[in-house]
């Protein structure tokens, strides 16, 4: 839905935080739809109004309305779940969803295809689980990522308890959601209710924290609003590095908008944190551009106003200097698939679940598989960035088990994929996402196919190189963030993008505009014999087109940054 | 356009407007004729202050400039509100018109359109558009002599179709007859270079066209030529097919079908409430069947009367084959001489055998019971192929010489076969341009109130809600004041909420009052319309001790029933007055002509 900024503005300051006209929405019994404003409201509640795109045209023939459904998100920050939660969002993906549970790439879990009938049902069976939805959409702080990596356990552990509590720290106050869904009684008028931190319109625009612990990159920190990168010294938590500005979202044919990279501006203490991350948000909510809503993102107030202006900005909020930014280095931005030994003898099966989508299908019956799993497990779930599935904290003796079962119901992709299936990403798109423009996630297994195809007759097979595939420019799958990427322009058409690293510290280019299949794997099979020729040894596929300078790319964030 | 009548040439009326102007003025005498005639110049002097001249200027300055724009992302649509600003500037009379918001029947009326277009997908239009494109494309696309038009494209030449709804349109216009003013612009993503000089020519063409001198009004008076003999059930017309479209969505047990069929040229003509005869035929598959099953040669030409056909014409078109009477199933029982079959037709069985008609079409008695038949019996035997009727779905003051049907098609599994019903069948297998032969049966008992302040209520689940489409068309129409309220059940809100687009919109705009819904299997507990009637006992009582007229339609067996009771109790509870009295309050309803039922 592309609405413009002032009316989304007007529509939040009229919510009367975010109440707006859904109760009557909802009880409306002529249509499956919620009146125009609260599509935009409901959002902050961790719901998106959506259509079945496949059948829209049937419908309208049909003389039918849109066959309107609901995509619910939850907040889990750094994606870790219990497996009692596990059951609890099966059974809602089985009785009131599409019978798939989607894992994305900010950890979270989606719903597809709730109808409005059921809508407060499902909310309240999820809040049941003590899980919500609350701000998981929306002009707020979205889920907090952090890397999944669960070796490092103990620095994990405290990383991800500062992600976790910063993520409740900046959910919105406003009791609009526990009233709607959850039946909580009105505080007369909600007058003694108030938003402190955000204010009664909320911020400009979406707004997304990520925490990374080196050498991981796997949450792409540099492509978030906030990065916060750990910085550890003898396993204790020192603090973080700072990286602000980071975002994918562009629009064609639109110059005014383009993916970024963060940048570093400093390091923190643990106990500046929560100051530091305030005093970004209310900088953002009181600067950003609330009058071109595509131009709203902190990427572009800081293009707007420059950084150090921002930072100084920051720094007066929060009454104290950030530090010089620490050294850090990142390896890599995948997943490391398979069983990883962890501390006391625990041991963590990473699972590739292709393009995040968990559901039956065939053999694969994989929602019933991980249904099976979560009965017997007893340690937890975690959900990566790259849309894959850990089975966390299993103890030796309990290996064997996991694996029959991962074996019965073939989710043992991670065994025998190739490196470039392993590590694709693509975003939801078609049928659900009214912004999609092509395939993304339906397409990826046979795009995969074929690219491995081109691979094999270079004899490049076993190299890992990292593809993304995103439905339109968004770049919900990170897409600025692969060595190959296609950014869906029309059905069958997209942008062929080229050259990032695998590190998460350089975008990629812009290599063929609006090109169809057979024209992309062309390019691609060109490509692939010069790289098969000339690279050099571990030289990746993006950093040898930038070697071999089939593209120039912009300037990314040095390899190794020495403060 | 009529065949009863001959609107003339230039006129700025539409057919239908021609048609309802013929009929007005049919049988005036001279003096009528002058008084309507000054009356209506009136009214347009009020309108607009200048009187159209003679001959229809080119652009009558009632008739406004039409902009209609087809945008997905808000370009066309910001082009479009730039050209209506500069033609307001200019001082010309101009409406700016979403495409799917243009009445698609009031193209013909237009004199001078600008359209601005994008194209979306791989070449297609803009959503909004749909609609649009896919009338003016289809074979019922209107002539447009008396329009004349321009049309700017938008699109991006990255894409292999460029522009190509913009192109389609300017040169499809131009086939129906339309006069292009000036060449097609075909924007890129640089819009305006395109666009500003298109604006400009836009602007200076239409000063050009709309008349600024006023003129004395003179009335060209429309010739009526002698109706020629109207068709009826046993003449019936064939009308040309125009739509078979199902409407209800996957996932429906039914399979429900909106047909439009065309009476230009037929002279036929109806009213709300009325019902169509279709006038069916078997289908060849299952005549094949019933030849196989008897071992009879279809070429037989068999004389019955005074007519002589071949066995499979019989069969075919002359009898009932999907539903039999009790004659026949004697005559069988006869010819089986199966003792089962003989003593259901004792009378102390009737009931059972009522059963066995409802449950078995012929063929279904030809396996259960096999006998042999010769084809002179046969064709003696069974029951001559009657008409079906169904309720009108349209009015013809908005569709004109067209009708519209709700039709449920008969289709269902029985005894491990297939079975369908002869007449829903005909018109759910017919295509586009079959000929269906039909006539009208008019129903003066189903009637709207010739007081249109009056308000009605309108109780139609399944395909009962036919009439009440017409009866809401109608009523908007003719701007009756009454309030309308409908209440409609089916199995499930998704796949079965019949015409529900339509509804919506005449919910938004005030064309329909109320609109309550029943889907019975959408949970636990199964609810019906009177369940509705009901819940809302009491402002059902108030508004038909206020005049208001209440209709039922659709199902006669169960549905007519509960409604009637629920009618009853609402009655007996509002009215506080016993049963007896609430049944004499209902039947002085249905003596006043307020309470009527069409069903089935
Ligand atoms: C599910 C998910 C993709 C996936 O395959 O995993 C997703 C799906 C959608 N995104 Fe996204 N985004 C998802 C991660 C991202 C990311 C990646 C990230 O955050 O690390 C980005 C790029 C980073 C960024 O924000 O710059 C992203 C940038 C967008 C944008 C562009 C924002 C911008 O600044 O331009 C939109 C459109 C918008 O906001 O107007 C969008 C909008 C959408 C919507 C809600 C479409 C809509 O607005 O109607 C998509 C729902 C599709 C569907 O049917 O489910 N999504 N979206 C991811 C859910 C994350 C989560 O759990 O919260
Ligand atoms: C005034 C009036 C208005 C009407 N309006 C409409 C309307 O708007 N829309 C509409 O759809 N119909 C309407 N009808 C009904 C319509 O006229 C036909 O009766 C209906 O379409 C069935 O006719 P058919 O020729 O298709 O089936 P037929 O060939 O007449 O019947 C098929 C045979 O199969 C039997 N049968 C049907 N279904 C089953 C089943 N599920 N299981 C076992 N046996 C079955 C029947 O008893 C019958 O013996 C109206 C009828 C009247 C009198
Ligand atoms: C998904 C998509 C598909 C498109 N396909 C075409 C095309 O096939 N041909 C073309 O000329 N333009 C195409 N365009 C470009 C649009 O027509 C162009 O952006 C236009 O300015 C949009 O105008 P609007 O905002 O009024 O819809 C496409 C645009 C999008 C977003
Ligand atoms: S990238 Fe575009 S198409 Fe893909 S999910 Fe995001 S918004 Fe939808």
């Amino acid at each position: 839905m592309s609405t413009s900024s002032s009316s989304v503005e007007t529509i939040k300051q009229n919510s009367q935080r975010l109440r707006g006209s859904l109760l009557d929405s909802l009880s409306d019994a002529h249509t499956g739809a919620i009146r125009a404003d609260d599509t935009v409201l409901i959002k902050f509640h961790g719901s998106y109004q959506q259509d079945d795109r496949d059948l829209r045209d049937e419908r309208r023939q049909q003389k039918l309305e849109p066959a309107w459904s609901f995509m619910i998100r939850t907040r889990t920050p750094g994606g870790v779940v219990t497996p009692q939660q596990w059951l609890a969002l099966d059974a809602i993906a089985t009785r009131y969803a599409n019978a798939s549970l989607r894992v994305t790439t900010r950890q979270a879990f989606q719903f597809h295809g709730v109808i409005k009938r059921e809508l407060k049902a499902t909310m309240q069976a999820i809040n049941a689980s003590l899980i919500d939805t609350v701000a998981a959409c929306g002009d707020v702080n979205r889920n907090v990522l952090v890397s999944a990596n669960p070796v490092e356990s103990r620095s994990h552990a405290l990383v991800y308890d500062w992600a976790a509590r910063l993520s409740e720290h900046l959910k919105p106050k406003s009791r609009a959601y526990y009233e709607i869904w959850l039946d909580e009684q009105r505080i007369a008028g909600g007058e003694t209710e108030s938003e402190p931190m955000y204010g009664e319109t909320y911020l400009p625009r979406k707004f997304k924290i990520a925490f990374a612990v080196p050498p991981h990159n796997d949450v792409d920190v540099f492509a978030h609003d906030l990065g916060c990168i750990a910085v550890l010294e003898d396993g204790q938590l020192a603090g973080f590095n700072i990286s602000l500005g980071g975002g994918m979202g562009a629009t064609h044919n639109d110059a005014e908008t383009y993916p970024l990279l963060g940048q570093v501006i400093g390091f923190v203490r643990p106990d500046q944190l929560f100051a530091v991350a305030e005093s970004i948000l209310t900088t953002q909510r009181d600067f950003g551009n609330r009058d071109v809503r595509k131009r709203a993102r902190l990427k572009y107030t800081i293009e707007d106003r420059g950084i150090d202006w921002f930072k100084s900005e920051v720094e007066q909020r929060a009454g104290f200097a950030l530090g010089p930014a620490r050294a850090f280095a990142f390896e890599h931005n995948g997943d490391r698939f398979g069983w990883i030994e962890g501390h006391e003898g625990r041991w963590h099966l990473t699972l590739r679940i292709e393009a995040g989508r968990v559901a039956d299908r065939g053999k694969a019956t994989h929602l019933t598989g991980l249904r099976e799993i979560a009965r017997i497990h007893r340690g937890d779930f975690r959900l990566t960035a790259n849309q894959n599935l850990i089975i966390a904290n299993v103890q030796a003796a309990e290996r064997a088990a996991i694996d029959a079962l991962v074996t019965t119901h073939q989710l043992d992709l991670y065994r025998n994929a190739s490196p470039l299936r392993l590590n694709a990403l693509a975003c939801v798109a078609l049928p659900t996402c009214g912004l999609a423009m092509a395939e993304a996630e339906r397409y990826l297994p046979d795009l995969i196919g074929k690219v491995e195809t081109l691979l094999a007759k270079h004899t490049l097979e076993d190299t890992p190189i990292h593809l993304r595939i995103s439905g339109c420019p968004n770049g919900c799958s990170r897409p600025y963030l692969g060595e190959i990427a296609l950014v869906g322009k029309a059905p069958g058409r997209y942008n062929l993008m080229l050259g990032a690293d695998r590190r998460g510290q350089r975008l990629n280019t812009l290599h063929r505009e609006n090109i169809d299949e057979a024209t992309i794997l062309g390019e691609l099979d060109r490509l692939f014999a010069r790289y098969a020729a000339e690279r050099n040894t571990e030289e990746g596929f993006g950093d040898f087109l930038v070697r071999a300078k089939v593209i120039r790319p912009p300037a990314g964030i040095p390899v190794q940054v020495i403060a | 356009m009529s065949a009863q009548f001959i609107t003339p040439p230039l006129t700025p009326l539409t057919d239908d407007k021609g048609i309802l102007l013929a009929r007005l003025i049919d049988g005036l005498d001279t003096q009528a004729l002058w008084w309507l005639s000054g009356y209506s110049a009136g009214l347009a002097g009020n309108q607009t202050g200048i009187a159209p001249s003679v001959g229809a200027p080119a652009v009558p300055a009632a008739t406004p400039i039409t902009v209609v724009y087809g945008s997905q992302t808000g370009n066309a649509k910001r082009i479009a509100e730039r050209l209506v600003a500069d033609l307001e500037s200019g001082g010309a009379p101009v409406r700016l018109v979403r495409a799917d918001a243009l009445a698609l029947r009031e193209l013909k009326s237009e004199r001078l359109l600008y359209v601005v277009i994008s194209t979306q997908g791989d070449g297609d239009p803009p959503d909004d558009a749909r609609g649009l494109i896919a009338h003016l494309s289809g074979k019922r696309a209107p002539q447009l002599p008396d329009l004349r038009y321009a049309v700017l494209g938008l699109g991006d030449s990255s894409y292999p179709q460029f522009n190509a709804i913009g192109r389609k349109l300017d040169s499809r216009l131009a086939e129906l007859g339309a006069q292009r003013l000036f060449d097609l612009g075909e924007a890129d993503l640089d819009i305006e270079t395109i666009a500003d000089p298109w604006r400009k020519q836009a602007l200076d063409r239409a000063i050009e066209l709309t008349p600024a001198a006023t003129s004395r009004s003179s009335v060209v008076p429309l010739r009526a030529v002698a109706s020629k003999a109207k068709h009826d059930r046993d003449a019936p017309y064939l009308a040309e097919l125009l739509a078979n479209q199902r409407i209800t969505a996957r996932g429906s047990e039914k399979d429900v079908r909106h047909i439009e069929l065309s009476l230009a040229g037929s002279g036929l003509s109806y009213t709300p409430g009325d019902a169509l005869g279709v006038c069916p035929q078997n289908s060849t598959e299952l005549v094949r069947n019933v030849l196989d099953l008897l071992q009879l040669d279809g070429d037989a030409s068999i004389t019955q009367g005074s007519e002589t056909h071949s066995l499979r014409h019989w069969l075919q078109v002359r009898r009932e084959l999907t539903r039999i009477g009790r004659p026949f199933v004697a005559h069988h029982a006869a010819a089986a001489a199966h003792a089962g079959l003989n003593r259901l037709l004792a009378p102390e069985q009737s009931a059972t055998l009522i059963k066995l008609l409802g449950s078995h079409q012929l063929i279904d008695l030809l396996r259960t019971y096999p006998a042999r038949w010769n084809a002179d019996e046969l064709i003696g035997a069974l029951r001559p192929l009657t008409p079906r009727l169904y309720s009108i779905a349209s009015s013809q003051t908005l569709v004109g010489e067209e009708v519209h049907l709700t039709v449920a098609h008969v289709d269902y599994e029985a005894f491990g076969h297939r079975h369908q019903g002869v007449a829903s069948n005909f018109l759910a297998r017919s295509d586009d341009d079959a000929r269906i032969p039909v006539f009208i049966e008019h129903n003066e008992r189903f009637r709207l109130p010739s007081d249109g302040s009056r308000d009605i209520i309108m109780i139609g689940p399944g395909t009962g809600i036919a009439p009440f489409r017409a009866f809401v068309q109608e009523r908007a129409a003719t701007g009756s004041s009454g309030r309308n309220w409908l209440l409609f059940g089916n199995p499930h809100f998704q796949c079965d909420f019949l015409y529900q687009v339509e509804w919506q919109e005449a919910l938004r705009d005030g064309r329909l009052d109320r609109l309550d819904l029943a889907f019975s299997r959408d949970q636990a507990n199964k609810v019906y319309v009177q369940h509705r009637l009901r819940e809302n006992g009491r402002e059902l009582h108030d508004r038909l001790r206020n005049g208001a007229h209440l209709y039922v339609c659709g199902d006669a067996t169960r549905m007519a029933c509960d409604v009637e009771d629920a009618l009853l109790d609402i009655f007996g509870e509002h009215g506080n007055g016993d049963r007896e009295q609430a049944a004499e309050q209902l039947a002085a309803l249905r003596e006043e002509g307020r309470y009527a039922r069409d069903v089935y």
